[in-house]
């Protein structure tokens, strides 16, 4: 551990630091560009020059490792010269243009031209300009104002695993882009725009809309995949005006996906804002009142056994349990979660979530995916796999579509009988998960939403038992879902016989009479028969349109809701605006209807209702904990089909009422999804 | 050189033809496995020769297919070394030093006699196809400045009478002797060496 001295203060740090993070821990401040904690060292903006004794010339402190008796200078003239030096030469061919500048008040360099710079330039030659480029509907580039530190070309040849942005030409004719004109097909590129310490890279949505001071921010939760990634809601008025990511080690680190940043537009469009009641085949705008009494009229006295509920994919644990005490008061057990189909039961929590946790894939040496395109479901669980792939020693096979991960990840088969073959030991990976110390597999919904989902469970739990994934301090069964509302519906016990394939049959053959849709859409709606269909939700989807009554919810950004993670860890939103219109949180117009129907749910506030959920399962306690469940049997052996696993999600971009409502989603589906198609010629 | 290539007649596809895949194959072995991306400038070098003296993109992408890069890592380091030429040169690529040391010995005369003599700017390429002008940072021959690189052959010691006489022999189809156009030998000085003459007596 070398003892060095910055600025007469004396401190011993870990072997392996620079000099930055040396001055970090004790709370010097050194501006920088190019360094970011998550990239590799680049060195290039020179804004972090400190003075080192002996050493003939300034330092860069970002690249320069720390050594024994070190003895640096951060506060002296010279440093500061050396700085506003630095910061002019930066300024020379930057564009003054922060008052039409997206990411002034949120900028680097103006906050460090402020802190560190001159007061007026001497440069009085013409400035560079540079021919502006595209990178697809998410990002605004705007290239005049780079400043080459050369962030966003490390991230995506890093973290994205995407190489696309490089740097071409060179001295004066240097840029920064793709070369060729095309969108960006990474899946995590908004998280460039945070990471570009400058205007060049900004949000291409959110262009021109607000200043940051402007906004509101909450603190908050996403439920476009069932990662939860930490996010954080900036609101002006009543309106959600971007979404940005908040760290979180544990899951995200500081990205989110494309999806979580970019879909919040699909918030303003499609939006059921008050109630509605089908009157001669048209849904009338109606109120509260009419729309409780329509169905209080069609439930009340109705057999319990005619009566069921689907609970959708974005549906929090709170609205989750009133539902399912409703249904029940009703007397009715026909309340499903699970509307992709799959085969996932409650009965060992082990057995459905993600055990491993996302932090603890980094302690993986081998891993086995099966049915599942993670790039797609959970991109930023492949992100961490990819940076467990970067660090060495890590080997990755897969079973299901051919697909890029963005790291090296053989593909062993496409079936059930490459699964069989690795259970048997016949198969050449079957080696590396025994020789691994820690393997780990990921199970897919593309495995478990067919008929034959439990079957491959079972073959998961063997796989695992077999190859020692599962010891007392290590745990490597994973099930990777993507719906954000399943693991909080299966903790709730918010399952029955038959799952909603069942449910949907009942209804098509007149055995069911009313049907409570909280916010599924991903159902067959043609199925549901003659049933009278109850929607509550908040956008006009699938669902919504075969409604015959509708009661209009809150989205995510506008309750305070618990929702579950893939990891099986609690984590609640906040309400960031309040509901559009009419709407209202869903707990509460379940609750308010339950009195009308004179079976009064026993809480009225969300403390009590949140008693309720622990009383219901334990786990929902905790709190920003993933606590996985002691291992146990799941899953249930039977014949396996041969057919190829296919993942559940075809367009990265459209997958729930938000994202398919989104404008961006859908240049984004137009720009990537529908030219990939073209390009693969898929499409006809 | 000129990093925009948009303007380009860019070829659908590209590949090496039978006699640069042999010298593919002997450039390739050169590289240690592992390190066989480190190839990718005399493969740059390679299809640049067979395809007329410029790099069309679908050569570069072909290259970072061999290598197993992506394409823009490629695209960087072809963008950056001027010696690459991402659009369409003339037979006769003529690039004329103007840094400091050619600069005071005169290079702004030698440009500008072949703007008048080839009758095209900076840049341009004459209608026939057979000359391209550019401008050149310093390509380490100060000793004999001004000079001028055409193809892959110095001109060296120019002055306006030499440099018409270059163009002229070459537009009659005949090569002219490349180095010092003056009476010098390589480095020497005018006239001869001027120093060390006896130290074969001395010996």
């Amino acid at each position: 551990m070398p003892k060095l001295t910055i600025d007469g203060i004396e401190i011993e740090v870990d072997n392996g630091l620079t000099v930055l993070q040396a001055c970090e821990q004790i709370g010097i401040e050194i501006p920088r560009f190019c360094y970011h904690e998550r990239l590799t060292v680049a060195g290039n903006c020179r804004m972090c020059l400190v003075e080192m004794e002996r050493a003939p010339k300034p330092v860069a402190s970002c690249a320069m490792p720390v050594g024994e008796g070190m003895v640096i200078t951060t506060n002296s003239p010279a440093v500061k010269k050396m700085r506003q030096g630095v910061m002019e030469l930066l300024l020379i061919n930057h564009p003054l243009d922060c008052p039409i500048c997206d990411q002034g008040g949120e900028c680097d360099l103006q906050d460090q031209a402020v802190g560190y710079g001159m007061d007026r330039s001497r440069f009085m030659e013409n400035k560079r300009s540079v021919k502006n480029k595209t990178f697809g509907p998410l990002i605004k580039a705007m290239m005049t104002r780079c400043i080459h530190c050369t962030r966003c070309v490390r991230f995506s040849s890093e973290i994205a695993g995407v190489p696309e942005m490089g740097t071409t030409g060179r001295g004066e004719h240097m840029e920064v882009g793709t070369y060729i004109k095309k969108a960006l097909t990474s899946e995590l590129s908004g998280n460039m725009i945070d990471l570009c310490p400058v205007g060049a890279l900004t949000s291409n949505p959110y262009a021109f809309d607000t200043r940051p001071w402007e906004l509101k921010k909450t603190e908050s939760v996403d439920v476009m995949d069932a990662v939860g990634s930490a996010i954080r809601v900036d609101t002006k008025g009543g309106e959600v005006m971007r979404i940005l990511p908040r760290l979180n080690e544990d899951v995200n680190e500081e990205w989110v996906s494309d999806k979580t940043r970019f879909a919040c537009d699909g918030l303003k469009s499609q939006r059921l804002d008050s109630p509605y009641v089908r009157r001669n085949g048209k849904l009338i705008k109606t109120s509260w009142n009419d729309a409780f009494a329509a169905i209080s009229e069609k439930i009340k006295g109705i057999d319990g056994s005619r009566f069921a509920s689907i609970t959708g994919d974005l549906a929090c644990a709170e609205s989750m349990t009133a539902l399912k005490d409703l249904t029940a008061s009703i007397g009715s057990t026909k309340i499903d979660c699970r509307q992709d189909g799959t085969k996932l039961d409650n009965r060992n929590r082990a057995g459905y979530v993600f055990n491993t946790t996302i932090s603890g894939i980094e302690n993986s040496d081998a891993c086995l995916i099966i049915g599942a395109n993670i790039r797609r479901e959970a991109p930023i669980v492949n992100a961490r796999l990819r940076k467990r792939y970067l660090t060495g020693g890590f080997e990755a096979g897969m079973i299901g579509e051919k697909v890029d991960l963005t790291f090296s990840c053989e593909n062993l088969g496409s079936g059930t009988d490459t699964l069989c073959e690795i259970a048997d030991g016949k198969h050449k990976f079957a080696k590396v998960l025994k020789k691994a110390k820690k393997p780990m597999l990921i199970l897919g919904q593309g495995a478990l939403t067919r008929p034959d989902g439990s079957a491959v469970l079972a073959m998961a739990r063997a796989i695992a038992e077999k190859y020692g994934m599962i010891t007392d301090d290590w745990n490597g069964f994973n099930v990777l879902h993507t719906a954000a509302a399943r693991v909080g519906g299966l903790d709730l016990g918010i399952t029955c016989e038959g799952g909603v394939a069942s449910i949907v049959d009942e209804c098509s053959a007149g055995k069911i009479d009313v049907i409570y849709l909280l916010g599924a859409d991903e159902i067959d709606t043609n199925k549901l028969g003659k049933a009278f269909v109850i929607y509550q939700g908040h956008h006009g989807d699938a669902g919504a349109h075969r409604a015959d009554v509708i009661l209009p919810g809150a989205a995510y950004t506008e309750k305070n809701a618990t929702y579950v993670n893939t990891e099986g860890r609690v984590q609640k939103t906040q309400l960031a605006v309040f509901p559009v219109g009419e709407a209202r949180e869903d707990w509460t117009i379940i609750r308010a209807l339950s009195d009308v129907l004179g079976h009064k749910l026993p809480y009225d506030t969300l403390l009590e209702v949140r008693s309720r959920m622990v009383e219901i399962n334990a786990v929902f306690k905790s709190d920003d904990q993933a606590t996985g469940g002691v291992w146990g049997k799941f899953g249930t052996k039977g014949e396996l089909e041969s057919s190829a696993f296919v993942s559940p999600i075809l367009n990265f971009h459209m997958t729930d009422p938000i994202s398919r409502s989104s404008e961006t989603m859908a240049q984004c589906t137009e720009a990537l999804f529908d030219e990939g198609k073209r390009n693969i010629g898929t499409n006809g | 050189m000129s990093s925009d290539s948009s303007k380009a007649m860019q070829p659908e596809t590209f590949e090496f033809s039978a006699k640069n895949q042999k010298k593919f194959n002997t450039i390739f072995a050169k590289y240690p496995k592992g390190r066989e991306a480190s190839a990718m400038m005399p493969l740059l070098d390679l299809a640049q020769r067979q395809h007329d003296g410029w790099l069309p993109r679908a050569a570069m992408d072909h290259i970072a297919d061999i290598l197993n890069l992506a394409p823009i890592r490629v695209y960087e380091v072809a963008t950056f070394y001027t010696m690459y030429n991402l659009a369409p040169v003339g037979k006769n690529h003529i690039q004329v030093c103007t840094n400091l040391p050619c600069w005071l010995r005169g290079s702004d005369k030698i440009m500008s006699v072949c703007k008048e003599k080839l009758g095209i700017e900076l840049g341009d390429t004459t209608n026939d196809g057979k000359f391209t002008l550019s401008e050149v940072e310093c390509l380490c021959a100060c000793v004999n400045a001004p000079m001028m690189q055409i193809n892959d052959d110095f001109y060296e010691d120019l002055d306006e009478d030499s440099t018409v006489a270059i163009l002229e022999s070459i537009k009659s189809g005949v090569k002219p002797t490349p180095g010092p156009q003056n009476s010098r030998k390589g480095g020497e000085p005018e006239g001869g060496a001027k120093t060390l003459r006896d130290s074969k007596e001395a010996n």
